[in-house]
């Protein structure tokens, strides 16, 4: 465990240098987005780069590399139940029976009331 | 409700620091307390309360159901009238007692009666512990309820009325119904989920953190299990409903179409929002939490009844490991089951087989834990208590109510029985003979703990025997009324269709069957009321228990326990042989 | 009376109650926002068109930096009173705060440019949910400024006191501040760049 004085101040170096690491990624997902890429590549590239980002967060800062085993068993069923949450998409729109919604278009927007 | 008698002063650790927090204000001691048996108490009183309102509400409709039309007596006048012009109700009126009886039992009514009263009073006592783990929290918890109560019944009062569209509040009838009583259902059930995410991290931590010396996982009351799984429940299904609720809100407030599709027109006229919404995606968020919400209501009552069980019987719970892994993967199970509320939302073969199954697995742990229970009761000298007899009543009536549950759960029988009567005689099986019968004996068994005093058993008996008739007789012609295919939700009942006409009659039984029931309830409240006061006085284990809230003194005063408590067996050593009493609590040591 | 376990850690489980109940606290977020996140994916994959470029990116990438960097000064406040260094505590807690308003005052600018050319939350799908999504992410910045306000001000006493249960207060903070740092992670590339 880090929390001790000297740990501590050995870790001080690296919240910096993860910091500088967050930056740099925000500044490639920025430049990815320059490209123009094809929707789906153009989603998966951003979507790495956030789960890299977004890891490093959880693991150095909120120091999820080293904890107990009680919050790594809440996370772990959270992250279950995130998954199944993330699969309402898929039941709401994948399997249904009948005729599939009519793409109706959009250009008139009605303006907000 | 307690007499204040003077809180114990010694508390077994870090004595020196109890001078600062010695005397209490009145406020502080009972209003805006941070003990947990208080805030226990003022759950429980609080959740009664709208128990009783939310069964007014009912008794209201069902006066509609056996007489439509007719002008309903003795209150009726004082209804007004933009609910009940010469007392004969209106439809929307009908429809609001509808939406706010479903929402009040469940929300305001028994979750905060079985997890904050009880949950609240009994757990911290039954792992050993001082308090809650953030007795602040606790108390914010309550208060946060209380003002999602008071916006619910707020509700009722502009003249448009409360939400009217079911429960459930299913888009996009919900959103289109143009008056503000959906606005203060949502802002209210925003409150009350917050109110349950502070109580259920506040639960998890107690248990994990705070049990007593002596006491593993496996030595855990049944009870505390049961409370354990349920505040994982509300910690992560509750969530996606108050994201839901949000949305809602947004639609009804700042005119987004989240819900709305596109094209809608409403009474002729297109509906002048943005569009491209999804309605079911409402009634997936809502059940994702209400499927779990479910369990948040079954699992407590079953807690409470293995409790009176085990103590009445005399005898060891029948299969504890059983019933706790059963409980565990109840839990589990129930965050993968929601779609089977929505087989007729056109639903593929896939997807309704999925859910199917994994419904038809959930009903595995549910009869495990019933034949537990069962099971104990076998050779057992059984003391008939009036907390028994509501226990014992509530084993066959969660059994009907979870049986008649099966052919709702596979789709080709669920499609001729949805929206039926039939639906709401299994669901009220559960939760109303079932749940709410396991927390009056609850109240009759853990009473003597928080007052000093027993309930008066005479009285306590023609509760129980008057309200099992007359509960019977609300909800078993339920079932007959849905298989001919009545459909609820129906302001005159379904009279203008022919094939109600053979089971409309029930109406009138069911009438004064409900009427009945309310009045077999005013026993308890007299009962409750004057054992308060005359109640035979009682010592701290006047029920020979096991468990470590009876070492406490009855009632257990701020940090509970007089001197540390350690465990040294399993919760429920009841007839041990070899031992000298028929009961061997938790709290004492192995015979030296 | 005294709870036990608020300050030291529990032998068994190896935690002080509040870092179970903020890591509690933080599952039930994630579940909330998982749900809104479930939403976009809904609508979009249902809208036959969805806006691209609608949103300043540079205002949204200087959020990003403004809430790593308060992100990094957030767990320098906690390193530095685990070094006794009350100063330097200060400072960055302080800095920490200024980065949140920073941040707010930006988006203040974002959404009243929106709202300026009429375009708000029900203008279309999209701008219901970025409304949505940020402004439920913005009252989470709010909250975080509330209570790095109390540990700056009166809650600060509490170092004197019992300087273990206020470096607790901090890192409790602080996990709270980084989830939010992480939702915005997410937010940026979710509704700013795709």
């Amino acid at each position: 465990m880090h929390s001790d004085p000297a740990g501590v101040r050995a870790s001080l170096r690296k919240y910096v240098m993860i910091g500088a690491a967050l930056l740099v990624f925000t500044v490639i997902t920025v430049a990815a987005n320059r490209l123009h890429l094809a929707v789906p590549f153009a989603i998966t590239v951003a979507l790495i780069i956030a789960v890299t980002k977004g890891s490093m967060v959880a693991a150095v800062f909120m120091h999820l590399s080293n904890e107990k085993k009680w919050i790594y068993g809440a996370l772990l069923l959270t992250a279950i139940f995130f998954a199944v949450l993330m699969s309402v998409p898929f039941f709401t729109i994948m399997d249904s029976i009948g005729t599939p919604q009519p793409a109706i278009g959009v250009g008139e927007h009605p303006a907000g009331h | 409700m307690e007499q204040p008698t003077t809180p114990p002063s010694v508390v077994y650790e870090h004595a020196h620091h109890i001078d600062a927090h010695e005397e209490l204000g009145w406020w502080r001691k009972y209003v805006f307390s941070t003990d947990h048996k208080v805030i226990g108490i003022q759950y429980a009183i609080t959740g009664l309360l709208f128990l009783l309102f939310g069964f007014g509400l009912m008794m209201l409709m069902r006066w509609q159901l056996a007489y439509p039309g007719k002008p309903i007596p003795l209150i009726g006048p004082w209804l007004g009238q933009s609910r009940a012009p010469m007392g004969i109700m209106l439809p929307e009126f009908y429809n609001q007692l509808g939406a706010m009886h479903g929402t009040i039992m469940v929300f305001l009514g028994v979750v905060p009666l079985a997890v904050g009263g009880f949950g609240n009073f009994v757990m911290p006592l039954q792992i050993g512990a001082p308090d809650m783990a953030f007795p602040k929290i606790n108390m914010m918890s309550y208060w946060v309820y209380y003002i999602g109560g008071v916006i619910m019944l707020a509700s009722f009062f502009p003249t448009t009325g409360a939400a009217q569209s079911g429960w459930t509040s299913y888009t996009p009838l919900s959103v289109i119904t143009a008056t503000s009583g959906q606005t203060f259902w949502l802002v209210g059930m925003i409150f009350l989920i917050t109110s349950s995410l502070l109580g259920s991290i506040n639960f998890i931590t107690t248990i994990v953190q705070l049990r007593a010396k002596g006491l593993s996982y496996m030595r855990l009351p049944f009870f505390v299990w049961a409370q354990f799984v349920t505040s994982f429940l509300l910690l992560l299904a509750f969530p996606p409903l108050e994201a839901a609720g949000i949305l809602q809100l947004m639609d009804k407030v700042a005119g987004t179409s989240f819900f709305l599709p596109s094209g809608l027109v409403i009474s002729g006229k297109p509906l002048a929002v943005a569009g491209q919404g999804n309605p079911l995606l409402w009634q997936h968020l809502f059940w994702f939490l209400a499927h779990p919400e479910v369990y948040v209501l079954i699992l407590p009552a079953m807690g409470i009844v293995s409790e009176i069980i085990a103590n009445n019987t005399r005898k060891p719970l029948w299969g504890y490991k059983a019933l706790v892994y059963s409980v565990v993967f109840l839990g589990f199970m129930s965050f993968i089951v929601w779609a089977h509320h929505m087989f007729m939302t056109g639903m593929g073969t896939t997807m309704s087989a999925f859910f199917q199954t994994t419904t038809m697995i959930i009903s595995i742990p549910s009869v495990v834990i019933l034949t537990a229970l069962l099971l104990s009761l076998w050779g057992a000298s059984i003391r008939f208590t009036t907390p028994m007899l509501f226990a014992l009543a509530f084993l066959p009536m969660f059994g009907i109510g979870g049986l008649t549950g099966l052919p709702l759960g596979l789709a080709p029988s669920d499609i001729h029985l949805h929206d039926t009567y039939y639906v709401i005689g299994h669901f009220h099986y559960v939760v109303a003979p079932g749940t709410i019968f396991a927390l009056f004996a609850g109240i009759y068994h853990w009473f003597p703990k928080a007052t000093g005093r027993k309930m008066n058993e005479l009285l306590g008996k023609l509760h129980f025997w008057g309200s099992l008739v007359c509960i019977n007789l609300v909800f078993m012609p339920m079932f007959i009324q849905g298989l001919a295919g009545m459909n609820r939700r129906m302001y005159d009942g379904g009279a203008q269709y022919a094939h109600n006409q053979g089971v409309l009659h029930w109406n009138v039984v069911q009438g004064y069957a409900a009427w009945g029931l309310g009045l077999f309830q005013i026993f308890f409240i007299i009962n409750f009321f004057m054992s308060l006061k005359w109640g035979k006085a009682v010592d701290k284990n006047p029920w020979e228990a096991t468990t470590l809230e009876w070492l406490a003194p009855s009632p257990p005063g701020h940090g509970n326990f007089l001197t540390e408590p350690i465990v040294y067996r399993a919760p429920y050593e009841y007839s041990v042989p070899g031992a000298a009493k028929d009961f061997s609590p938790q709290f004492e040591p192995e015979k030296a | 009376m005294n709870i036990p376990y608020t300050v030291e850690e529990r032998p068994d489980s190896g935690l002080a109650n509040g870092k179970l109940g903020i890591w509690l606290f933080l599952a039930s977020e994630v579940m909330l926002f998982g749900a809104l996140f479930s939403t976009y994916i809904i609508l979009r994959t249902g809208a036959t068109e969805w806006p691209h470029g609608e949103l300043s990116v540079p205002l949204g990438a200087l959020n990003t930096v403004l809430l790593i960097s308060s992100s990094v000064t957030m767990v320098m406040a906690w390193a530095m009173l685990k070094l006794h260094n009350w100063g330097r505590h200060r400072l960055y807690l302080l800095a920490t705060f200024a980065l949140a308003g920073i941040f707010l005052v930006n988006k203040y600018f974002e959404y009243s440019d929106h709202l300026a050319r009429g375009e708000g939350p029900s203008h279309s799908t999209f701008l219901a949910i970025y409304f949505t999504l940020t402004g439920l992410h913005g009252l989470h910045i709010v909250g975080g400024m509330v209570v790095m306000a109390y540990l700056l001000g009166p809650g600060a006493k509490l170092w004197k006191q019992n300087p273990d249960q206020f470096t607790n207060r901090i890192e409790y903070t602080g996990l709270y501040w980084h989830f939010v740092d992480l939702v915005w992670i997410f937010l940026f590339p979710v509704l700013y760049l795709l």
